[in-house]
Order: structure tokens, then sequence, then C-alpha cells
């Protein structure tokens, strides 16, 4: 079972929950960079929420499943088509084998996640297939995908051969998408001015001026040109310290809000270094990680100030939707 | 002790890089492989911080705390006998590191020499001679932070970073050196090459070093270096 890449996008990239417990050999942690949106992808198709699936940055790629599919997209609208009509999000769309999948012109942009019935099967590299692209390690052959890539595809499981079943497509080339659709990320106002992520002061919050303290949470910040999946550029009030005194690196992670010297603070994302030696101005909140994976130049971002408590507490309701999601799948088949 | 996000804290133990604080992070670290704590995803040491993730929701059926309290108070009685682990502490294995000097793989000894005001062949006993600590593994997979440098051999980094440096080369910067584990951009003085893959995926331990070694730099010519390295 494969998937041939007949165009592949802007940057598209296979990535999972992440490769951890190798931070301490200086091992970027990688993953996407909205591990809900793969997550809910995933349980969609009826595969583990560790099964991996196709980042795609801006403009998705073009796809052709040689064999009969299973497949869900989450995050951005980056307006799917098959044989020319929309493909809706969010729910199981099953594809006879020859379906082509494309992607328009984003209307909106941003990044988008599709997974398939069995999961991207590319060889698994110290736990993980997430692609880390600098050190050109896991994913397909440690890049990008490109034109003639032939993607590998795993086992179904049981419940995405029951999903593929009710969806019943026409053959040949016929396509079914469910007429039920799910969600597991917040509710999610769009953002009429910018875009709200919630975080938490860092360990050097009190080294930064009151001003600069204030200007952060009150002002908006824009996303600039230089980022990638390593960090993302921001442009606002210059974010000043009332110390020079250098620091020695530390530990660092995403959404790690981070100030050099100049001023202009550096969200760091999912494929940042372990370690930094720049003041940590706040923590990105968990539940709001995947949030960032739509910080893409144009975009405009607000941070609001919240508790640990309440951190703690988004993030484990997050997860709790994603454990309802899966039971309400399991159910759907029986 | 304080937190880094909502799942991760991180713990302060020392203030300037030195070998007291290095080895009280050792025995942490060390402490947490023997006794590891529920809900623990993985630790970072640093210079002067050990850095402990943890998972909110393994913690959250744990325990009446909150997650962060729960991390807390298990580090917070770890630390005594952390701390009399330290002063047992037994260094770590001595890796050497092959390193061919000079030449097309250190374009510049001369410079190092010249700022130095020795020879390039002093350079090169200078820097084989040093035992060094490796004090933290970061920046980069598999790259490691040295401490012991000879304070002759001090060099500021190029006016110029080269666009590409490659995998193995062994450099100066200010009072650290250090080697390359992938090729990256780079301003640091290359003085040799080393042909040992400082991070290789295909290892179970993909990282040739890690914190708490100790390191000794060997001098071998081109003709080892090329058996070395094929």
């Amino acid at each position: 079972m494969s998937i041939s890449v007949l165009k592949p996008g802007l940057l598209t990239t296979v990535q999972d929950q992440g490769r951890f417990g190798y931070q301490q050999a200086g091992l970027v942690v990688s993953g996407a960079l909205d591990a809900v949106a793969l997550c809910t992808a995933n349980l969609l198709v009826g595969n583990p929420e560790t099964a991996a699936g196709l980042e795609c940055t801006l403009r998705g790629p073009t796809l052709r499943f040689d064999t009969d599919a299973l497949l869900a997209l989450t995050g951005a609208e980056l307006a799917a088509r098959i044989n020319g009509q929309p493909v809706p999000t969010s729910r199981p769309v099953a594809v006879r084998a020859g379906t082509v999948l494309t992607f328009d012109a984003p209307p909106r942009g941003g990044r988008a996640y599709l997974a398939v019935a069995g999961g991207v099967a590319v060889p698994m590299v110290l736990g993980s297939r997430a692609t880390y692209l600098r050190a050109a390690l896991g994913g397909f052959q440690g890049r990008a995908l490109r034109a003639g890539d032939e993607l590998p595809v795993g086992e179904w499981s049981a419940t995405g051969a029951h999903l593929f079943a009710a969806l019943r497509p026409a053959n040949p080339r016929g396509w079914a998408a469910a007429s039920w659709w799910a969600d597991a990320a917040q509710p999610r106002a769009q953002p009429t001015d910018a875009l709200l992520v919630r975080a938490l002061p860092g360990p050097e919050y009190e080294q930064f001026t009151p001003e600069s303290q204030q200007n952060f949470w009150a002002q908006t910040f824009g996303v600039t040109t230089e980022t990638d999946r390593m960090g993302c550029r921001l442009s606002g009030p210059a974010l000043t310290r009332h110390t020079a005194a250098e620091l020695l690196s530390s530990a660092v992670t995403f959404g790690t809000v981070q100030v050099p010297a100049g001023g202009q603070p550096i969200v760091l994302l999912a494929d940042c270094q372990t370690t930094g030696g720049y003041p940590r101005l706040v923590q990105v909140i968990s539940a709001d990680l995947g949030r960032l994976a739509q910080a893409l130049p144009g975009i405009h971002l607000r941070f609001q100030v919240i508790t640990l408590a309440e951190a703690q507490a988004l993030y484990l309701a997050q997860q709790q939707r994603l454990r309802a999601l899966s039971s309400a799948i399991q159910l759907r088949i029986i | 002790m304080y937190p880094l996000g909502d799942a991760a804290l991180v713990l302060e133990l020392g203030q300037a890089i030195d070998p007291a604080t290095h080895r009280l992070i050792q025995a942490f670290a060390r402490l947490l492989d023997q006794h590891p704590l529920p809900g623990l995803r993985e630790y970072v040491p640093a210079f002067t911080t050990l850095t402990v993730y943890y998972d909110c929701r393994a913690l959250q059926q744990a325990g009446d705390l909150p997650p962060y309290e729960q991390v807390a108070s298990c580090l917070q009685a770890l630390l005594p006998a952390a701390r009399a682990a330290a002063i047992e502490y037994a260094p770590g294995a001595l890796v050497e590191i092959p390193v061919c000097y000079g030449g097309e793989f250190g374009p510049d000894l001369e410079v190092v020499a010249q700022h130095a005001q020795v020879t390039a062949e002093e350079v090169i006993a200078l820097h084989a001679q040093a035992e060094y600590l490796v004090y933290m593994v970061g920046f980069a997979p598999g790259f490691p932070y040295l401490g012991g440098l000879d304070a002759q051999l001090a060099t500021p980094r190029r006016a110029q970073p080269r666009p590409l440096v490659p995998a193995g080369a062994v450099g100066i910067a200010g009072m650290q050196t250090g080697i390359y584990s992938l090729p990256t951009p780079g301003g640091w003085q290359l003085i040799g090459r080393t042909p040992l893959r400082l991070f290789d995926a295909g290892r179970a331990q993909p990282s040739l070093l890690k914190a708490g070694q100790r390191l000794r730099f060997v001098s071998i010519s081109e003709a080892e270096f090329q058996r070395l390295a094929s």
C-alpha cells in the first residue's frame, strides 16, 4: 500500500507526536506543530494517536492513492479537492485506488494535517517517525517530500476498516466523506485582529522592565518572514531587560519565547534546539502550542497571561476531549 | 526551583560554570536514572540547571497535590541525597577524540597560533594535552559544551562566519573549544577535524558524548584520519 507524491507542495513533511527522551543528547523533539490536529486526524481514521501523518504548509501536495485509502484532514483549511470537488475536513473520507487529492491555492493559509488509515509507515528512528530537517533525520529520508516519492502506508486497524466499509465509495476512483465531523480542538474563534496565545511568565520574566512586560501583554506582535519549524521571529515593541548580564545556556522548549539583544522576541517551535542562552520571557501553555502552527508571516499574535493551574487544567481538558473523541469514534462503528 | 511553563520544572543548582555545580547536577541526574519519578518524561542537564519535563496526565492520577507541586516535592526530597552523592561523585569515563590538526582540516590553526604567539605545533600540543569536561550537550544534536581549554589558546570568533562547517570540525571560540556535530554555518576558528561521528541516529546512544564525561584530543595523521573515517 502506498501513496504517490505527484507534487510536493510548499513544505510537506512526515510528522508524529515527536521524538522524546533524547533531549539530553541535544536531539530536538520535532513532531507536528499542531499535535492535537494530527492526533484528531489519526483518531478519525482509526489510527493510534502516535501514528505518523503529513504536515502541509501553506500549499498542500498533490497525492495519488495507489490503493483504497481512508483519510482525514485537520488544521488549517487548505482547500483540498478530489476530482475538482471540495473535500470536507475533520471527518473520515474513503477513497478508491487511483484517486488524486489536490490542494488549491490557500484561501487562508497555515498548516494542515493529513492522516491516512494505517499511518505513513516510514521507518521509526529513535522511537519516532517525525522528520527533523536540519539533521536529515526521521520522516521520509530525512527530508521534505518531493515529486516521485512513494510513501508506504501501514496496516489498517479494525476501526479504520469499519469506517471505510460504512462509507462505501463508488468504484473506480470514487470517494465518499462521512456526513458527521468531529474536532477535539477548542472552539476557535477566528481572530479578528490577532491570534490569541496564552502564556506563563518564563524564568527570566522578572529581568524585563515593567514597561516591556506591560507592552508584551498589551500589544500585538507580527510574524516576520524569518519563520520556520524551529522558530518564529516576531516584530513589535522592543523588549528590554534592566540587566545586561549574559546568561548561561539552559533548557528551552516548544513554546519558549526568548528575547535576543535586539529586543524582538522569537517563539521557539517543534524543531527548536534543546538549550539556549537568551532570556526566556514567557512560555506558551501546552494547550495553545497547536495555535502556533498557524503563526505564519502576515499573522499577528497577542499574548495573554494565565496561571499555572489554569494552564494545566486547559491541557488536561484538551486531552480529555481527545479521549472522548476516540470513544465516540469507536461507538459509531459498533 | 521554578517552572518552565506548564510541563517542566527547572532546578537551579549553582550560579556559575564550575566543576562543583556540575558534579551536583550529574549526581542528581544519576539519582533520577535510578529512581524514576512518577510522570517524569525526560531531563536536560545544563551548566547550572537540571530541567525536568513531566507529564500532567500521569501526575493527575498519582496524587492530590497539583502536578508541579508533586514534582517539586519529589525533587526537594532527593536534594540531600544528591548533595551527598556529589561529594563522592566519580568522574565520568575518559573519551579520546582523534583529531587531524591543521592543513585543510584546520584552516585557522595559524590564526590561533599567531593570536597565542606560539607555533602551530605548540597549539596542537596545548590543545591535545589538556583534559576537558563535557558540561552539557545541546545547541545541536551531540554538540558538547567543553570546559578546560588552555587560556593561552583563547581566540575570538572569525569576523565572517563560514556558510558551512563540516561535521567533525574542531574549533575554538573565545574560551570555548568544541566539535561541530552537524554540518552548519559557523564562526569558530577551525584547527582540526575528527573522523568520529558525534551524532548518529543509527546508534542506540546517538550522541557519542554525554554530560559528565571527560575528554582528551589525540593528534593523528591524515592517513590515520582516512583510515578511521572509512
